[in-house]
């Protein structure tokens, strides 16, 4: 893998550079003036609810939709006129698994090395193999594989024809802790070696494994910055209580003013607000109970999330732990 | 339903019968639910038979009437003309041209233009007043049987008819000529001749459309497709790439029909069979290309197996395959004409039986050319490039 030619010398080059997207379906808006920028070499996570646009993004962005309005440039290349120029130099992940299930892995690899026209499509296709770990499987077909596996191979496969851009749409849905873990190592690798990185995902743990992430709900983006910068944006006051009877009283306390957001996490609940003071004034009445033990808290990501969803579909979030 | 457990002692259970059928309801209304989404099944299912039925009603005929016929004079009489007359008036025959060059009358049936030709030999009038009895020579394009059967059948009531007002000739029990017809190209009238080279226009339509009618469909329901948008490689690329094969297969296909019809029916080659075998390969390529386009139309695999039999049915009916071509009106035969089977049965009946050459089959060469570059055209520009 090389690092990208074009503007190496300067850290701060954009890959991605959006400005005001829009796409509509019928009459459904999925995604709604979106604008964005991500720096080269950096592992950028694309968050948001189900349906809220992102599939419809990194489609926009590799030139697989032309967006209805708006304009935007990927690796310095239009994504309206540029087409050919991207699919060249960006690997696209489909969420669904889709390369050939009625071909080994070695036939994938080397069909996928064949359209990109890599001089020697059999040699790149072997030095895949042995980079994912494949040795042994190299014979089996794809549509054999464990999800994990599976995942690896189309990681590989769009890797392999040694583009400067991957964007992955959950790459890790339905793929166990350790492959996971494996598949975050592979792509921090990656980005070390220069490579950008578009990754949306569902999981939290993800998310802290980004440089720098973006919230997309409902076609808009609503947070977008390092983990750190998103938590204190949020400007959210959290809680945690721990003691007895904890249904009950996360039933009490999101009725009350203020508190926009009670979810229980293990033995204790997380009692979250926008506003700190109408926060810890709710907070000073329950804690006179000895029974509850209340310790500030830092709000996690999801706390953050779960508020800016609630935000997005403009009423309060939903409170109540189901 | 609420969480909590029916008592079972109180619930009447349904009976056995009642379960079953109401399970069957079950199934029948979730079948109907979908058949309902399913607009382009419920369309063949209307298609189909109303096309079959109007095909064979009005344009299928397995008595073909007016026939294209060339009459060569090499005498110029009213007898000769009155039977020319009485011909025209059975409405089997229409005559399309006279000439009095021998070359350019055989080239005539040679190219397939007439299906008939009429000789009215030199002496004919006098020999018929004479009471000779002399003979009409009449030679027909027997490439298909069927078509010229009826029409030969009805010459020989000609005989006693045609020239029933004429007071000049003598008159006799016996006919005052007789037809001496002679089937060119298959003579024995063996239906083996015909069959086979038309077979192998069909199956190679059927298998060559099945082929590719699945091809971009395949990888749209897999999901492939979207992987394959998003990599280098263009529209026309991958049509290409995708036909490459099958054209392979499609002759190695033709040639086991050609060479099984040659050594188990004897069914003869002709003329040249790099030529035939050319032309197959142009034929093949046209099909494929027409499945392709059913492929970039439909939105599933289904539909475009539908769409594939729908396209086959008139193929079989219209070609000339089943029933002869010049027999059918006019408006069913200009949409033969646009059948890629339609111009390859005539190339491979005229190769394998009458050993034409391609400056005779240029008409129907071009035709297929012609039809594959706009089957190509349309599922080039149909082809999603984008999810859009």
């Amino acid at each position: 893998m090389t690092i990208p030619a074009p503007a190496a010398d300067d850290p701060h080059s954009i890959a991605i550079d959006v400005e005001g997207l829009t796409k509509s379906f019928g009459d459904t808006v999925v995604v709604k003036n979106l604008t964005m920028q991500v720096r080269r070499g950096l592992i950028y996570g694309f968050l948001g609810p189900n349906g809220s646009g992102k599939t419809t993004t990194i489609r926009m962005l590799c030139g697989l939709l032309t967006p209805d309005s708006g304009r935007g440039t990927c690796l310095g290349y239009d994504i309206r006129t540029d087409a050919a120029e991207i699919k060249r130099h960006v690997g696209y992940m489909t969420q669904r698994f889709s390369l050939y299930q009625d071909l080994s892995v070695r036939e994938n690899l080397e069909f996928v090395a064949r359209v990109y026209g890599l001089p020697d499509p059999r040699a790149a296709a072997r030095e895949a193999i042995t980079r994912l770990g494949l040795e042994g499987r190299a014979e089996q077909l794809a549509g054999a594989l464990s999800g994990g596996w599976k995942q690896r191979l189309a990681l590989g496969a769009c890797t392999l024809p040694d583009p400067q851009l991957l964007l992955l749409d959950e790459p890790t849905a339905g793929v166990d802790p350790k492959a996971r873990r494996e598949f975050w190592n592979e792509i921090h690798a990656l980005a070390a070696q220069g490579l950008t990185v578009l990754v949306s995902t569902h999981y939290m743990d993800e998310a802290e494994r980004c440089h720098e992430i973006a919230y997309i709900a409902y076609g808009d983006l609503l947070a977008q910055g390092t983990v750190s910068e998103v938590i204190a944006a949020s400007h959210l006051t959290t809680w945690t209580v721990s003691g007895p009877n904890l249904v009950a009283l996360a039933e009490t306390l999101s009725k009350r003013d203020g508190i926009t957001m009670v979810a229980p996490f293990g033995t204790s609940l997380h009692v979250s607000g926008p506003d700190r003071a109408k926060v810890d004034a709710v907070i000073a009445e329950f804690r006179t109970d000895p029974a509850l033990t209340f310790e500030p808290a830092e709000p996690s990501l999801e706390d953050v999330f779960i508020d800016l969803m609630g935000r997005a579909q403009g009423g309060a979030a939903p409170a109540r732990p189901s | 339903m609420s969480g909590t457990a029916p008592a079972p002692a109180r619930r009447r259970e349904p009976g056995r019968t009642r379960m079953f059928l109401r399970r069957i309801g079950a199934m029948l209304l979730k079948e109907v639910l979908q058949l309902r989404r399913d607009r382009v099944s419920l369309a063949t299912m209307i298609t189909i038979p109303l096309m079959q039925l109007l095909l064979f009603g009005y344009a299928i005929n397995t008595q073909p009437r007016n026939l294209p016929t060339a009459v060569l004079l090499q005498e110029n009489s009213d007898v000769g003309r009155s039977i020319l007359r009485a011909m025209e008036n059975t409405r089997y025959f229409t005559i399309v041209k006279q000439t009095r060059d021998e070359q350019e009358f055989d080239r005539l049936l040679q190219s397939g233009t007439v299906l008939f030709g009429v000789e009215i030999p030199a002496n004919f009038e006098r020999d018929l007043r004479r009471g000779d009895r002399p003979a009409l020579l009449v030679a027909a394009d027997a490439t298909d049987p069927v078509g010229s059967g009826s029409a030969l059948a009805a010459l020989n009531t000609l005989t006693t008819t045609a020239l029933r007002w004429d007071r000049a000739i003598p008159d006799t029990t016996s006919p005052p000529f007789e037809v001496r017809a002679h089937a060119r190209y298959n003579p024995a009238a063996v239906s083996q001749l015909n069959i086979v080279p038309g077979l192998l226009g069909t199956i190679l339509t059927l298998t060559m459309l099945i082929f590719t009618a699945l091809a971009v469909t395949r990888e749209t329901e897999r999901g492939t497709m979207e992987t394959l948008l998003a990599m280098p490689i263009t529209p026309v690329e991958i049509m290409l790439g995708k036909i490459a094969p099958y054209v392979v297969i499609g002759f190695l296909q033709g040639s086991l029909i050609v060479g099984a019809g040659a050594l188990l029916f004897a069914v003869p080659i002709f003329g040249n069979l790099a030529l035939l075998a050319v032309l197959t390969t142009l034929f093949i390529a046209t099909n494929l290309s027409v499945g392709y386009t059913f492929s970039t139309l439909a939105q599933n695999q289904l539909q475009a197996m539908q769409m594939a039999m729908m396209y086959f049915l008139p193929n079989l009916l219209l070609s000339g395959f089943l029933f002869p071509f010049a027999g059918m009106p006019q408006w069913a035969q200009w949409i033969g004409e646009t059948l890629p089977l339609t111009h390859y049965l005539r190339i491979v009946r005229s190769i394998m039986l009458k050993g034409s050459t391609l400056a005779d089959l240029r008409y129907d060469t071009l035709s297929l050319v012609v039809l594959m570059l706009v089957a190509m055209t349309i599922a080039v520009t149909r082809f999603r490039r984008t999810l859009d």
